[in-house]
């Protein structure tokens, strides 16, 4: 991995000018991820955020090819173009090599996305698809989504006087798409820079689909300080919250491992979707949501002994 | 030299595609259309075509992918039917809105529910208003020639455009008919090179960018402007072909119209049976006629007028309903067409073969002494009759 001095002289793929909120993580991600490309990349992007605060008529910020055509279908859109680089390439019509990136949030691709997802995944389309999980619809103004985590208050999911924020656990998307078993899946946080690029690099360089999922702390949907989204995404790793691992051709490696483990609790106190969960009362809840982060933690630990 | 053959609708489609060899094709299987899927699918297996072949997991896929093929430069092809272009729908308005020229064979059935897999129009009619250009076939022969044109037609006018055939009714009955060599299509539909794709690199483009308020309704005026000046291109192309083929194209197709005084409208493979029955009246003196529009999108208004305006009663024939309480689709546009004309025919609408209810000759026949009565009393009883129906 290239050093931040030598990546700071690189080219940004990724404008600024655009619209995101201040401390939004997505535009991090995603100059972490053309970064890492080195070779010619082509975007596909679903409804959501990241495409309506990018690609602002007649602005653009992004500096290499992208199209975006709806919402639940980021990855059938890429393997569309994937298919016809394909098709052009045999026919000599294309020389160069080109990698194809598809994104999606949460919603399109936990949701509403998932079949296309599958899909395209299936088919065996030499690409890259990337979550960008910032736990619920925060474009449409913050509603819950299968990933929004067990506790959380959002607008379709609203902490009330009987019912304390969102019921259910979230999906483990990420599980579902080893169970493709595709040749690459992994998990990053772009607080931890080198280790999310470095499986960019991996996702790239494998032939055929690959799958990260990348959390992307929300200050506006979480209610947290802008200033703190790189410090809320690490705390995240070490509350094993989102450990950070990969699946390589069916072998699980944690990619960071975590010296001491911290309190998933202490780290929803930080945030404001959780506060209701912290009046007397809700410790139940707490340590439940508690326990299944420990169980999670514990069953990845027992899929990465060799 | 052109080679006489017996194929089905289906069978015909598919084989102008294999002549065609787009690069790419995306599809999902579905009754009537399926047969299109399938043989297309073993063309691919055999090596017969080097077009690259997508089975998606929906019609929403399917589409998908056309988009991002389309986008990234491809020549690109789907097929479908009923229920999955109704899954498509999103997506239509998204590939004609980026001005993609998709290609698609489309076989008519009706729309659940109750589900039923046979023809009638409701499927495409459905998507009149997205964008697409839409011909209508009423044979076998139509329908390989239309897609054979319609390659040419999407790349000129940047709109994705849908060939149809009457389900089953043309889909699987076997025809004879005159297929063109290889060579023959590959030189008439030419290299496709599009203006910008998302393969070039150097040149990076923002596809689908989010278009507000100060931008959105000149872009969609560009759209529509394309629509309103497709049919002149279609025309040129259908003669075009005509040199190809021998087999001339036009926006309609006027039988023995000249000197009608009754005159049935319709699409697709009704106007066979309506053209039997008119021969049958001619003998008799009765001056009867046919206008079979081919192509519904964009809608030739001014055409449409001018091969009816001496007519004294029109019926139109719709297989599906509007819904609104006034008629089917095709009868509203003819009617609000005649509107400017200073004598207007008598205009009727008749409801017909909706799920796939044949509509044989004898009912044909009554449409016309409807007309004959209509055309003599200029008295209208009922302007909506349901044909064929038990009530």
């Amino acid at each position: 991995m290239a050093s931040l001095k030598e990546l700071s002289k690189k080219q940004e793929l990724l404008s600024s000018g655009h619209r995101a909120c201040a401390g939004c993580a997505h535009p991090i991600a995603i100059r972490q991820i053309l970064m890492a490309a080195n070779m010619p990349v082509v975007i596909g992007c679903a409804t959501g955020c990241l495409e309506v605060t990018t690609t602002i008529f007649p602005y653009t910020a992004w500096k290499v090819p992208f199209i975006h055509s709806a919402f639940e279908n980021s990855a059938a859109t890429v393997s569309g173009v994937e298919t016809a680089y394909r098709a052009l390439k045999k026919r000599g019509k294309v020389d160069k090599d080109i990698k194809f990136i598809a994104l999606g949030g949460d919603g399109g691709t936990y949701d509403i996305g998932f079949q296309s997802l599958s899909g395209a995944m299936e088919r065996g389309h030499n690409m890259i698809y990337i979550c960008l999980d910032n736990g619920a619809y925060m474009n449409t103004g913050i509603q819950r989504s299968s990933a929004t985590p067990r506790g959380a208050h959002t607008t379709t999911s609203p902490a009330g006087k009987v019912i304390l924020g969102k019921r259910e656990f979230k999906k483990d998307m990420t599980a579902c798409m080893i169970a493709h078993n595709i040749p690459y899946v992994a998990q990053a946080v772009p607080s931890m820079w080198n280790d999310l690029m470095a499986k960019v690099q991996k996702a790239i360089a494998t032939d055929g689909p690959a799958f990260i999922n990348i959390l992307t702390p929300c200050r506006l949907g979480w209610g947290y300080p802008p200033e703190d989204t790189i410090e809320i995404g690490k705390e995240a790793i070490t509350a094993c919250y989102w450990p950070l691992y990969e699946v390589e051709d069916g072998k699980y490696k944690i990619t960071h491992k975590i010296k001491e483990k911290t309190s998933v609790i202490d780290w929803m106190k930080k945030q404001v979707r959780f506060k209701h969960l912290f009046k007397s009362g809700n410790e139940g809840i707490l340590a439940e949501i508690q326990a299944r982060v420990d169980q999670d933690w514990e069953k990845l630990q027992g899929l990465c002994v060799v | 030299m052109a080679k006489k053959v017996a194929m089905t609708g289906n069978e015909a489609m598919a084989e102008a595609m294999r002549q065609i060899n787009p690069d790419v094709v995306a599809v999902y299987p579905i009754t009537p259309a399926t047969e299109i899927v399938q043989i297309f699918a073993s063309f691919v297996a055999d090596g017969l075509v080097d077009a690259e072949f997508i089975a998606t997991e929906s019609e929403h896929s399917a589409m998908s992918v056309c988009i991002g093929s389309a986008a990234a430069g491809a020549r690109t092809m789907t097929s479908t039917s009923s229920q999955g272009l109704a899954l498509m729908w999103e997506m239509l308005y998204i590939a004609s809105g980026l001005r993609l020229p998709i290609v698609m064979a489309e076989v008519n059935r009706t729309l659940s529910s109750p589900i039923n897999i046979h023809c009638d129009h409701s499927d495409t009619m459905g998507a009149r208003d997205s964008g697409w250009i839409q011909i209508f076939s009423e044979n076998a022969q139509e329908a390989y020639d239309n897609m054979i044109q319609a390659v040419r037609i999407a790349e000129k006018t940047l709109l994705p455009i849908m060939v149809t055939t009457d389900g089953f009714i043309i889909s699987h009955g076997m025809e004879t008919m005159e297929l063109l060599n290889d060579d023959e299509v590959k030189g008439f539909v030419g290299e496709y090179t599009p203006q910008h794709t998302l393969l070039d690199v150097e040149h990076p483009i923002t596809v689908g960018a989010i278009d507000f308020t100060d931008y959105f309704f000149e872009h969609k005026r560009q759209q529509i402007e394309a629509m309103n000046t497709a049919l002149p291109h279609i025309v040129e192309i259908g003669r075009e072909f005509a040199k190809v083929s021998g087999r001339d194209y036009d926006f309609a197709e006027r039988y023995r119209l000249i000197d009608a005084e009754i005159a049935i409208v319709v699409l697709g493979s009704t106007a066979g049976t309506a053209k039997v029955v008119i021969d049958e009246l001619r003998e008799k003196g009765i001056k009867a006629g046919l206008l079979k529009i081919r192509v519904f999108r964009p809608f030739p208004e001014k055409e449409i007028v001018d091969a009816l305006r001496n007519v004294k009663a029109i019926a139109v024939m719709d297989r599906s309903d509007g819904g609104n309480g006034m008629g089917g689709p095709v009868f509203e546009e003819i009617r609000s067409a005649m509107y400017y004309l200073p004598i207007r025919p008598l205009v009727v609408n008749y409801i017909y073969g909706l799920g796939g209810r044949d509509t044989d000759i004898e009912l044909i026949e009554g449409v016309y002494k409807d007309l004959q009565e209509i055309a003599a009393t200029t008295n209208i009883e009922q302007p909506i009759k349901y044909l064929g129906v038990r009530e």
